[in-house]
């Protein structure tokens, strides 16, 4: 247990130094995320001259409890798996006695700590553009959407990263993450929250593990209606189902490797 | 107990073949075809314990897959294989902890970060203490002549301190088996003298295995007494340097200082002449004669020719080496 704090620290430590080596590139991504606030002003106008479920103030909160759900649960592994494995780089990884996945957990959580600092002065931004929207969320609903989004984080990383593992076979794995993303994009409520959608669309998706990456930590966050049970076990669902796939395509693509270019 | 075990060890993979032009780029696209390469065949050898052995080879020859074969990074098509008492594909933490992989094309420090850093990582890692991390930095630092380099951002290091950081970081665990993958690509002579000295130390020190490949062969001749030579995937030498100039050049080179020039068409008469060097009086000229016929050549060219100096020597291991590769003749 020592051993295993002993390798999160330095890995979170070493990898945050890395993360915030380009300033510059961190705002960057920050700002790349703000999609939400674009589709917030759109959906604000919508709900003043139609019945969308929701209210302008309403949408106005749900977009920026998306846009710290994209924030806390931004993925890249499947590039970066991509790219060690046609240079060869996994080698280095698979020389040493821990698995691979803790280097690439470790970046994106030490990548987290160095973008929310940016992420926060974008939600100040925010409030002082649209001061009807304020609210503060009670310390329960607080505690309640850190241990959601924490879980969406995990189910996120564990779906990119079973894609991830195609790599093996077909060097190219990124291209089903582009494909994979369309249902991201429509289902997550990312675009528009679920409450808009048709109900026989809103139930479908509710099967799928999409929601949970945005549209069930950003409803918790702003006190739309959920059903929290529901959600859990179907996050623990498929989390267990990708973790299951992953760890078989880990295995199978291992005796795959051929450890190019290296 | 060997320290690396390998018995009819083989590699063999698919690719694919594509003719070039549109119609090959097509016919690619809707139809691969694939041709099996066999990359390794049939290698069978011995590594004891503390042994410095060179690993020789063309380039596709199949050292870096058979290399990948013994840190377990790829898993042989047939043939067994022990590294260290471990079954190297089975990637058994025992076994990382023994071994380590260094190749000077590739890296594992963090581009952007201090060496350290990654060091620090590899000692969590591998659960090395903070008291011994210290003294094995500061041990290694010391022998690599590395001070006051790891703390600078690796990228700002030139390509010897690179090198040596890299070493110093695939050491830190204090591996019993080394696979050295042309540590010394792309030096310049002084860091290639640096590097080499200092794998020299630490197998002295340590009295670590070490399988090395490189295409410097004054790495070779410098560190390893005994070499393996593999051609197209098989195996041809497994033995002594000396050994190798005996078997594949049994030759030897004749340097004679002449008192008068004489035309290369009469000189090519008596050998192959392998240099010659015109003077103000007189020339040198450097035969490579068959050892069989060394007495017969050398009387003939004392009474043909005005010899003022003569001398009868070894070729270079790197003359050797290179007929051995091109001609890839089998034991």
């Amino acid at each position: 247990m020592k051993r295993i704090m002993r390798i999160a620290r330095e890995l979170t430590v070493v990898y945050y130094a890395y993360m915030v080596e380009y300033r510059a590139e961190l705002v960057l991504w920050v700002l790349s995320g703000s999609l939400p606030f674009i589709l917030m002003g759109i959906w604000m106008q919508a709900a003043q001259t139609g019945q969308f479920g929701l209210t302008p103030v309403q949408f106005a909160r749900y977009f920026l409890g998306a846009f710290l759900a994209r924030q806390f649960t931004t993925v890249w592994v499947i590039w970066e798996f991509e790219r060690e494995i046609v240079e060869g780089r996994l080698s280095f990884r698979l020389l040493q006695p821990l698995d691979p996945i803790w280097h690439y957990l470790a970046s994106h959580q030490s990548e987290r700590l160095a973008r929310l600092p940016f992420a926060f002065v974008l939600v100040g931004v925010f409030f002082l553009l649209y001061p009807a929207s304020f609210w503060i969320p009670s310390l329960g609903t607080l505690a309640l959407f850190l241990f959601v989004i924490t879980f969406a984080f995990i189910l996120r990383f564990l779906m990119q990263y079973t894609l991830a593992m195609f790599a093996f076979w077909t060097e190219r794995a990124s291209a089903l993450e582009q494909f994979w993303f369309l249902f991201y994009l429509f289902l997550s409520g990312l675009i528009a929250p679920l409450e808009v959608f048709p109900p026989a669309v809103r139930e479908f998706a509710l099967w799928t593990p999409f929601p949970y990456l945005v549209h069930f930590p950003a409803s918790i966050l702003v006190g739309l209606p959920v059903d929290l049970g529901r959600g859990l076990l179907v996050m623990g669902g498929w989390s267990a189902v990708f973790f299951g796939i992953y760890r078989w395509l880990w295995r199978k693509g291992l005796r795959h490797y051929s450890g190019m270019g290296a | 107990m060997p320290a690396i075990s390998a018995k009819n060890l083989s590699k063999r993979y698919p690719i694919t073949v594509k003719e070039p032009g549109f119609q090959g780029t097509a016919q690619h696209f809707f139809r691969r075809n694939y041709r099996t390469v066999n990359a390794v065949q049939a290698v069978s050898f011995q590594i004891e314990p503390g042994e410095v052995v060179g690993f020789l080879g063309a380039n596709g020859a199949g050292k870096t897959t058979t290399l990948k074969m013994l840190t377990g990074l790829i898993h042989p098509s047939e043939g067994t294989v022990q590294v260290a008492g471990y079954v190297p594909f089975q990637r058994k933490t025992g076994f990382l902890r023994k071994i380590t992989l260094v190749m000077g094309q590739k890296q594992q420090l963090i581009w952007d970060l201090p060496a350290m850093d990654s060091l620090r990582i590899n000692a969590a890692v591998y659960g090395i203490g903070d008291r011994d991390f210290q003294q094995q930095v500061s041990d290694l630092t010391e022998m690599l002549s590395l001070e006051g380099k790891l703390t600078q951002p690796v990228r700002k290091l030139s390509l010897g301190e690179r090198m040596k950081a890299e070493l110093l970081a695939a050491l830190i665990h204090h591996p019993e088996v080394l696979f050295l993958d042309e540590p010394t690509l792309g030096l310049d002579v002084n860091a290639q003298v640096s590097v080499r000295e200092f794998l020299r130390d630490y197998n002295q020190r340590y009295g670590a295995t070490v399988l090395l490949t490189s295409h410097y062969m004054a790495d070779i001749t410098a560190l390893c007494q005994r070499v393996l030579v593999i051609h197209q995937g098989q195996m041809i030498y497994d033995g002594s340097l000396a050994g190798l100039v005996d078997r594949f050049a049994p030759c030897r080179e004749v340097t004679m200082e002449l008192s008068q020039v004489y035309p290369i068409e009469k000189l090519a008469l008596y050998a192959d002449v392998e240099a010659v060097e015109n003077q103000m009086q007189g020339q040198t000229v450097k035969f490579l004669v068959p050892q069989k016929a060394l007495t017969q050549t050398v009387a003939k060219l004392l009474s043909d020719l005005e010899v003022v100096d003569l001398a009868v020597t070894e070729p270079p291991i790197e003359e050797v080496i290179g007929r051995v590769l091109r001609s890839g003749s089998a034991t």
